[in-house]
């Protein structure tokens, strides 16, 4: 069965969202649960993906990079998941929005899947609705589906 | 209050300096590495839209990631190799810098 994009890019050169109440409650609810997590411990081992080093084995300049750019990487991913909560209900997104929306899925997926720890093969698996992480799994295998079509929506068309 | 480390003695001065000019014409290379989490096309998409590279070099680079585990995807002085890097990050890939 053939099933239209969520998100469609317009003549106007903005893009159209056709997502279901249940969809828009959940992508409205999820970054303030993400953010509460990035604000409360930066060491949390389960948003080192968040976070990786620049440095893996110069401990000095790694620790200055952290001192240069936490904050702004941080507040970079605030306010991406932010404008994806604010823009959960809408019908139609700017280009600037849908490139946060992008980063923001990828943070929650990043979030989510290091909890889940996400193989290559967890792409290919049927969740088993007795896993104790069920709901969790749908949710990380909605997110990859909705960032794929975002993202095709958001590919620069090669033939313009 | 912290101490402040004392000053080297003058002997030791000369050959750091020497060291330290040698260590900063080495160009930096910046490395993506494999993931389970990213995404091939949002990958794609990332060195298409940071670097300016065309969409077949974009996804020769994402594979290159995807097979080998890593690939270089930009380089040059420290400064440009870290802002690269901050980019990447703040688009949750997973970059790494180290001198060539």
């Amino acid at each position: 069965m053939f099933v239209p994009s969520p998100i469609q890019r317009t003549p106007d050169g903005d893009f159209r969202l056709q997502l279901s109440e249940g969809e828009r409650e959940l992508l409205a609810s999820l970054p303030a649960e993400l953010t509460a997590l990035i604000e409360a411990d930066r060491a949390d081992p389960g948003l080192r993906r968040l976070f990786p080093p620049a440095y893996e084995k110069d401990e000095e300049s790694e620790d200055e990079y952290r001192r240069l750019m936490h904050e702004e990487l941080l507040a970079g991913r605030r306010e991406a998941l932010q404008v994806l909560a604010e823009t959960a209900r809408s019908e139609r997104l700017s280009v600037e929005q849908l490139d946060a929306w992008l980063r923001a899925l990828t943070d929650l997926r990043l979030a989510l899947g290091t909890r889940l720890e996400v193989t290559e093969e967890t792409y290919d698996q049927e969740i088993d609705p007795g896993h104790p992480q069920a709901f969790e799994l749908s949710v990380f295998a909605y997110l990859s589906w909705l960032q794929e079509q975002a993202v095709a929506a958001a590919m620069p068309d090669e033939s313009l | 209050m912290p101490s402040v480390p004392p000053a080297p003695a003058e002997v030791e001065l000369e050959q750091p300096v020497e060291v330290d000019e040698i260590e900063h014409d080495r160009p930096w290379i910046v490395i993506v590495w494999n993931d389970p989490i990213n995404l091939m096309s949002y990958v794609t998409l990332v060195f298409q839209k940071l670097f300016g590279y065309s969409r077949e070099k974009a996804t020769e680079l994402m594979l290159q990631v995807h097979n080998d585990g890593k690939a270089i995807v930009s380089g040059g002085s420290r400064e440009k190799a870290e802002h690269d890097v901050a980019r990447l990050h703040s688009h949750g890939l997973w970059a790494t810098m180290r001198q060539d």
